[in-house]
C-alpha cells in the first residue's frame, strides 16, 4: 500500500440517477470537480440531468439497456473525458467487472478495490470469509440444485430465509415458516434471483423474525487507515426493503457499539477494504450476527453524515485521490440523533406496490430544519422502469424523540401531490408509541400496522373546499374578459347562490356560496355554514379567516383536480363538471391502457364477438397482471397493440363495437 | 385629476336619521325582492322540482358564467298590482360564455309563466336594451299564454270594456323586435323550457337559434283542441309540437337537449361560437375604489327632499379614486358638471345642486356637446325639482335656455345613464335625460321621488285653480271641501311619486341600494360599450 498513486479528479461521471446522482453532484461541485450525468430515455427531463455540467444519453428504456450497460457508461466517460466514476448505489455499484474495467481505462473508481467487491458479492462466500475473521454469522447452507432441502432446513431450523447469493434489495428472498412451504419458496427465489441478478445461486439462512437490522458504516483509505462511523439502525422494513433508518440505534449500548465496530473493522481489514462500505448485522439483545457487506455508499448514508459531520461522498473522493483519512477512530464522535425516511411512490394500502405517476407538486417542507435528498421536482414523472423512491428526508436533532417528531412534522408538511406515496404511512409510523419508544424490530410493520392513510377531519376537508372555491373564483374573476373588476358574483336581487361540487374519496361534496357586500363569502357545505373572509387569493396561495380561524393553503389546479396543501397536509379534490355531456358515462367503444405497462397476451382477434366481461387482453404493469375485459357485449373492430408492446397510460388498445 | 374632498359629517343627527330611513326603505326593497324570488310559492316550486324543472332564477343562475355579476332589471315590477311581485318574470344583463347579454324569461312557478301587462313591459324592455346596446338576446321560453286576470273577471263587462285602452291589433310587437335584432346582427337565442304556443310559437320562430328540450318543449300554433275545432284532426301534443318532432321533422328546433341542464349547456356552447366582439372601446382608465366610503351614501339624502345635499359628495363615492375634473365650477353652480370614470369607463357627469337656471341650462348644453365631441357617455344624477320659475327668470329666457339643454339631451348620441338620487320633478326630469329621453338605463334610489311636480305643490295648484274658477262663476268657495280634496289629492300624488311605485310600473330599470350605484352604473356602461360609443355634432336648431 506504500505505492498509492496520488491523483486529482477533475471530472466525475455519475453512473446513476435520481437523488443519489444529485447528491453526488452537490459534493463534487463543493470540491470544484466537474460532473457528467448519464441517463436513460425516461430520465431525459430529470433534475439530475440538468444539474450536471453535461449529460450523455444512454439511449434505452430499461436498466439493463442503460445504467447497467458497462460499455455505454465507459463510452460516456471517453466522450466527456471523465477521470472518475461514482457508481452510487444499485446498478453497477457492486459490479466488480465494471470497477475493474473503469480502472483499466485509467479512470478513478469511487469505491472499494474490485477484489473487495468480488469477495463480498457472493453472500455465502462472504459469510465464510467472516467466520474466518471471527465475526459471528448465522447458520447458513448453500442450496445446490438437487440438494436435500428438508435435511438442510432441519439443520438450520425454522423459520428460515431463502436468499439469492448475488442478491440485494429484498429480491429473491423468501421466508419459510414450515416445511410445507419450502419447495415453493426455493423455486420462487431461484427464479427471481435468476431474472434479477443473472445468477440463480441461492442459500438458506436462519431467520430471526423479530430482531433488529443494525449496520456499521466503515471508511477506509488506501494507506491502511480504516475506521467505523458507528451504527445505523434500519429495522423498519417493508418487502425486505428499508424505509426508515436512524443513527445511532436506540438499543445499541456503548459496549455493543464497540464490539460491533471492532467486528466491522475486522471484516473490512479482512478484505482489504478502502472507501466507504457498510457491514450489516442482525442484532437480538446483546448478540449480533454478520449478514453481508455492502461495498458501496448506502441509501441511508446521510444519517451517519449528520451525526458525525462527515461528508461520505467527499471522503470517497478524497480516498480515491489517494489521500489519507486524516483522523482516527478516537476523533469520531456521535453528535445527537439523525433519522431518515424514504419517500416512495408506492401504495401502503396496496401492499406497498409502486404507484407510478407524475409528481405534480413538490415543495419540501420549511416547517423546520431538514435535509431533503430528492430526485424529483414538480413535474417529474415517476415511471415503472426504475425504483420509485422520490426523496429521502433527514432530520438531525439533539435527541431521538425530537428528531422523530420533527421528521414526522416535516413529512406531513411537505407537499407531494399527483401520485400515491407512502408519506402518510411514514408519518403514522413515526408517531406510534412503539416507534417513539425505540421498539423497532424488523417485524415492526406487521406487528404495529401503522395506518396507510391519514384521516382527514370534516373541518379540514371543508376548509380545503373553501380555499379551493376562493381561489377558483378569484382566478375566474381575474381572467374575465368583461366586467372583470365588478365584485365576484355581484347581485342586485335575490338569486340562487353559486354552486360547485367536488368529489373526494368517492364522496360528493356539494358546495354553494355567495359573496357579501363587504367581500366575505358565506359558504354552505352540506349542513355546515361558514363565513370566509379572504385576505389573499388568486395566485395559488389562499389566506382566509373562516369564522375567525385563519386558513392558509396552497391551491393548484391540474385538469379537474384541485391540489390543496395546508399545515395539516395534502388533499386533493376533484371538481365535478357543471354540465354532463349526454352519454359521457356510457361506453364509447375504445378500451385504453389503465396504466403504463407491457402487453402480455391478447386473447381476441379482430372480428371476434365477445360477451360482456370476457377477457380481451392482459397487461403487465408494476410486476402485476391487469386483465382488460369487455365492458359490454360486442364485436372487436380493431386491435392496436401486439403482445410484448410497451404501452403508455391511456393508450388505445382495442376498439369494441357494442351490440345493441 | 383633482380628487374630491368631503365635508360630510356622518355624526350629525340628520345623517343618522337619513341613514335609518334609508335602511328602512332598503328593508322594504329586500322583502319585495325576497317575495319575487319565491315565485309562485313553495308548493308551486315543489311541483316544478317534482317534474325535474327549475324555477327561472335557477335556470338563469345555471346559465351564467360562475362568479360573474348579474344586473337584474325591474326586479319588483308589479308590486301593488293583482300580479305577483316581480311579475313572474326575470330580466337582466349577465355573462354567458364570456359574453354580456340580455337574459329574460317567464317563471314557470308563477301561473305557468302567463303573460301580463307588467312582464310584457319587461320583455319589451329587454328587447329594447338588446337593441340599443347591441347585446345578444337570450330568452328562456315557457308561457301558458295570457293571464286573463285583470281583464274582466267578475267586473261589469261594460265597465271592463270601457277601461280597456289597448287592442289586439297593437300586439305582437315582440316578434317584430326579435327579428329586428337578428337583422341588426344581434344574435337571438331561444331556449324553450316548456309551452310556447299560439302566438308564442313565434318567439322561437323568430330566433336565430332554437334549443328544445326533449319531452318538455311544446311549440305549436294550435293545440289539440284548436286543431280539432279547425280541421277535425285528433292530434297529440308531441306530434304537434314536441321537441323531438321539431328537431328531427319540422326543423324549427336546432338543438335537442336531454333535460334543462343539457339545454343550458347547449346554450353556453351556442354563445361561445358567436365570435362576439364589443364595439365600444371598453374601460380605459385606472379602476380604483372611491377614496370616500360608499357606505356614507345611505345617510346622504333626506326623506324630506327639501333638505339639500351636495351632489359632489355622491360623485365622490361613485367614481374611481373619487377623481373628478369639474367643468365651469363657478358658472351655473346649481348644476355640477365634470369628467370622471367608473370602473375604468370614462364618463361625463351632470348632477343637480338646486333648480335649473338659465346659466346651468346653458352649461349643461355645452357640456353635453363636449362629451359628444369626444365620445364620452353621460351620467345624470337627479335631485331636481325643476327649472326655475318666476317673472324675472322667464324674462331672462329660462324656457329658451332650458330648451337648449333639452335639445342637447334629446339629440345627444353618446349613451346616457340616469340615476334618480333624490327628486325628479317635471321638466327637470326631461332635461336630466329622464326615461322618455332615450336614456339607456335608469336606476332609482329607495327614497327618491319622481312626478310631474311635488304632491303639495300639485294639491296647492289645484286649490288655487278651483278657487279662481269659483270666483269667476261667482259662487262661494267651499274651503272645507277644498281642504279635504287637497289632502286626498296630495296623499295619492305622494303615493304615486314614490320611487317604489315608479319602479313597480317598470318606468325605470330598478331600485338600487345606494351603495350599489357604482356597480350598477359600471355594468350599464359596460353594456353600452357592447355597441359603438359615438357622439354627434348634429343637434336641433339652437334657440339663441
Amino acid at each position: 500500500m506504500a505505492d498509492v498513486e496520488s491523483r486529482t479528479i477533475t471530472r466525475l461521471l455519475i453512473a446513476n440517477r435520481g437523488e443519489i446522482a444529485r447528491r453526488i453532484i452537490r459534493t463534487a461541485r463543493e470540491m470544484g470537480i466537474g460532473t457528467v450525468a448519464v441517463y436513460a430515455d425516461a430520465d431525459a427531463e430529470a433534475p439530475f440531468v440538468r444539474e450536471a455540467d453535461t449529460a450523455i444519453a444512454l439511449e434505452g428504456e430499461t436498466a439493463a439497456d442503460t445504467y447497467l450497460r458497462v460499455d455505454k457508461v465507459l463510452e460516456a466517460c471517453r466522450r466527456t473525458g471523465a477521470d472518475a466514476v461514482h457508481p452510487g448505489y444499485g446498478f453497477l455499484s457492486e459490479n466488480a467487472e465494471f470497477a475493474r474495467a473503469v480502472e483499466t481505462a485509467g479512470i478513478a473508481w469511487i469505491g472499494p478495490p474490485p477484489e473487495a467487491i468480488a469477495a463480498m458479492g457472493d453472500k455465502l462466500s462472504a459469510k465464510q470469509l467472516m467466520q474466518v475473521a471471527d465475526v459471528p454469522t448465522l447458520p447458513a447452507e448453500a442450496l445446490a440444485p438437487g440438494a436435500d432441502l428438508a435435511a438442510a432446513a432441519e439443520r438450520i431450523g425454522y423459520p428460515l430465509l431463502i436468499k439469492a447469493s448475488a442478491g440485494g434489495g429484498g429480491r429473491g428472498m423468501r421466508v419459510v415458516n414450515a416445511a410445507g412451504e419450502l419447495q415453493e419458496a426455493v423455486d420462487g427465489a431461484r427464479r427471481e434471483a435468476g431474472s434479477a441478478f443473472g445468477d440463480d445461486t441461492i442459500f438458506m439462512e436462519r431467520w430471526l423474525p423479530a430482531c433488529r437490522h443494525v449496520e456499521i458504516q466503515i471508511l477506509g483509505d488506501r494507506h491502511g487507515g480504516l475506521v467505523h462511523c458507528f451504527e445505523r439502525e434500519c429495522s423498519i422494513q417493508r418487502r425486505h426493503q428499508k424505509v426508515i433508518e436512524e443513527a445511532p440505534s436506540p438499543v445499541v449500548s456503548e459496549s455493543l457499539r464497540a464490539r460491533m465496530g471492532a467486528a466491522a473493522v475486522a471484516a473490512g481489514k479482512a478484505i482489504g477494504y478502502a472507501s466507504a462500505g457498510t457491514v450489516e448485522f442482525l442484532v437480538d439483545g446483546d448478540e449480533f450476527w454478520f449478514l453481508e457487506v455492502n461495498t458501496r455508499l448506502q441509501v441511508e448514508h446521510p444519517v451517519t453524515e449528520e451525526i458525525t459531520g462527515l461528508d461520505l461522498v467527499r471522503e470517497q473522493l478524497r480516498i480515491a485521490e489517494g489521500e489519507t483519512l486524516g483522523y482516527g477512530q478516537n476523533d469520531l464522535h456521535i453528535d445527537g440523533h439523525a433519522i431518515e425516511a424514504r419517500l416512495y411512490a408506492e401504495d401502503p394500502a396496496n401492499d406497498f406496490l409502486p404507484s407510478p405517476g407524475t409528481v405534480l407538486f413538490w415543495t419540501p417542507s420549511t416547517s423546520a430544519t431538514a435535509r431533503f435528498d430528492s430526485g424529483v421536482e414538480s413535474g417529474t414523472e415517476v415511471g415503472t422502469a426504475f425504483d420509485p423512491m422520490l426523496a429521502k428526508v433527514i432530520v438531525h436533532a439533539p435527541t431521538r424523540r425530537e428528531a422523530v417528531l420533527r421528521l414526522a412534522r416535516v413529512l406531513e408538511t411537505t407537499r407531494v401531490q399527483g401520485l400515491t406515496t407512502n408519506r402518510d404511512f411514514l408519518v403514522a409510523t413515526l408517531r406510534t408509541s412503539e416507534f417513539l419508544a425505540g421498539d423497532t424490530t424488523t417485524d415492526f410493520i406487521e406487528r404495529v400496522n401503522p395506518a396507510p392513510r391519514r384521516d382527514v377531519s370534516g373541518t379540514e376537508l371543508h376548509h380545503a373546499a373553501i380555499a379551493v372555491l376562493l381561489e377558483a373564483q378569484a382566478r375566474r374573476r381575474a381572467g374575465a374578459k368583461v366586467l372583470g373588476t365588478i365584485p365576484s358574483g355581484w347581485r342586485n336581487s335575490v338569486m340562487p347562490p353559486q354552486s360547485v361540487s367536488f368529489r373526494i374519496a368517492g364522496e360528493e361534496l356539494p358546495v354553494s356560496y355567495a359573496a357579501d357586500r363587504d367581500g366575505a363569502f358565506s359558504v354552505n357545505i352540506g349542513d355546515a355554514v361558514y363565513l370566509a373572509r379572504p385576505r389573499r387569493m388568486g395566485a395559488g396561495l389562499v389566506e382566509a379567516d373562516v369564522d375567525g380561524q385563519r386558513v392558509m393553503a396552497r391551491v393548484d389546479r391540474q385538469a379537474d383536480a384541485w391540489f390543496v396543501h395546508t399545515a395539516s397536509g395534502d388533499l386533493s379534490l376533484e371538481e365535478l363538471p357543471r354540465f354532463r355531456l349526454p352519454g359521457a358515462d356510457g361506453f364509447k367503444g375504445g378500451l385504453t391502457a389503465p396504466m403504463p405497462g407491457r402487453i402480455l397476451v391478447t386473447h381476441v382477434t379482430v372480428g371476434a364477438v365477445v360477451e360482456k366481461g370476457q377477457l380481451l387482453l392482459v397487461l403487465e404493469a408494476m410486476k402485476m397482471e391487469h386483465r382488460i375485459t369487455a365492458p359490454v357485449a360486442g364485436t372487436v373492430t380493431a386491435i392496436h397493440a401486439a403482445d410484448g408492446d410497451q404501452v403508455a397510460n391511456g393508450e388505445l388498445l382495442i376498439v369494441l363495437e357494442e351490440v345493441l | 385629476m383633482a380628487v374630491l374632498q368631503t365635508s360630510l359629517d356622518i355624526r350629525t343627527e340628520a345623517f343618522r336619521q337619513n341613514r335609518s330611513d334609508m335602511l328602512e326603505a332598503l328593508d322594504v326593497l329586500d322583502d319585495l325582492q325576497q317575495q319575487a324570488a319565491e315565485g309562485g310559492g313553495p308548493e308551486a316550486m315543489a311541483r316544478l322540482a317534482s317534474r325535474n324543472k327549475m324555477p327561472i332564477r335557477e335556470r338563469v343562475a345555471r346559465a351564467l358564467d360562475p362568479d360573474t355579476p348579474f344586473l337584474e332589471i325591474s326586479s319588483i315590477a308589479a308590486w301593488r298590482s293583482p300580479f305577483a311581485v316581480g311579475s313572474g318574470f326575470v330580466l337582466g344583463i349577465g355573462v354567458i360564455s364570456g359574453i354580456e347579454c340580455v337574459i329574460l324569461g317567464h317563471d314557470p312557478s308563477v301561473r305557468a309563466g302567463a303573460f301580463n301587462a307588467f312582464n310584457s313591459k319587461k320583455l319589451m324592455r329587454g328587447l329594447e336594451i338588446a337593441r340599443e346596446n347591441r347585446l345578444p338576446y337570450v330568452q328562456f321560453v315557457e308561457s301558458a299564454g295570457a293571464d286573463l286576470r285583470g281583464q274582466g273577471g267578475d267586473e261589469d263587462p261594460e265597465a271592463a270594456i270601457q277601461r280597456e285602452e289597448g287592442h289586439f291589433a297593437e300586439s305582437g310587437r315582440l316578434f317584430y323586435e326579435i327579428t329586428e335584432l337578428s337583422k341588426l346582427r344581434i344574435p337571438t337565442v331561444s331556449l324553450v323550457f316548456g309551452a310556447s304556443t299560439a302566438g308564442g310559437a313565434y318567439q322561437p320562430g323568430m330566433s336565430d337559434y332554437n334549443i328544445f328540450i326533449r319531452n318538455q318543449s311544446k311549440v305549436f300554433l294550435g293545440g289539440p283542441p284548436l286543431v280539432k275545432m279547425a280541421t277535425g284532426e285528433d292530434a297529440d301534443e308531441e306530434s304537434l309540437g314536441g321537441a323531438d318532432m321539431h328537431c328531427s321533422v319540422s326543423g324549427l328546433g336546432d338543438y335537442l337537449a336531454e333535460d334543462e341542464m343539457d339545454g343550458i349547456r347547449i346554450l353556453r356552447e351556442v354563445m361561445s361560437h358567436l365570435n362576439w366582439q364589443k364595439l365600444g372601446p371598453g374601460p380605459s382608465l385606472p379602476v380604483d375604489e372611491p377614496l370616500h366610503d360608499p357606505e356614507d351614501l345611505l345617510g346622504m339624502v333626506s326623506k324630506d327632499l327639501k333638505q339639500p345635499f351636495d351632489m359632489r359628495e355622491v360623485i365622490a363615492r361613485i367614481v374611481d379614486g373619487s377623481r373628478f375634473e369639474e367643468f365651469k365650477p363657478l358658472y351655473g353652480p346649481t348644476l355640477v358638471c365634470g369628467w370622471a370614470s367608473v370602473h375604468g369607463f370614462p364618463v361625463g357627469i351632470l348632477g343637480n345642486n338646486g333648480a335649473l337656471f338659465s346659466e346651468s341650462s346653458e352649461k349643461a348644453a355645452q357640456f353635453i356637446q363636449l362629451c359628444n365631441q369626444i365620445n364620452v357617455p353621460l351620467l345624470f344624477l337627479h335631485n331636481i325639482t325643476g327649472y326655475i320659475v318666476g317673472t324675472d327668470f322667464e324674462q331672462g329666457g329660462i324656457t329658451k335656455n332650458g330648451s337648449k339643454m333639452i335639445n342637447a339631451v334629446a339629440n345627444s348620441t353618446v349613451p346616457h345613464i340616469t340615476v334618480i338620487v333624490g327628486a325628479s320633478y317635471g321638466a327637470g326630469n326631461y332635461g336630466m335625460s329622464g326615461r322618455a329621453f332615450g336614456t339607456r338605463f335608469t336606476f332609482i334610489w329607495p327614497t327618491a321621488k319622481i312626478a310631474v311636480m311635488g304632491p303639495k305643490q300639485m294639491a296647492g295648484v289645484m286649490s288655487i285653480v278651483g278657487r279662481a274658477a269659483a270666483a269667476r262663476r261667482g259662487i262661494e268657495f267651499d274651503e272645507k271641501a277644498d281642504a279635504e280634496r287637497a289632502a286626498i289629492a296630495e296623499h295619492w300624488a305622494e303615493e304615486r311619486s314614490k320611487g317604489l311605485f315608479a319602479t313597480s310600473r317598470v318606468s325605470d330599470d330598478g331600485m338600487i341600494d345606494p351603495r350599489d350605484t357604482r356597480i350598477a352604473v359600471a355594468m350599464a356602461l359596460s353594456a353600452c360599450h357592447s355597441g359603438e360609443v359615438k357622439g354627434t355634432k348634429e343637434f336641433g336648431t339652437w334657440r339663441m
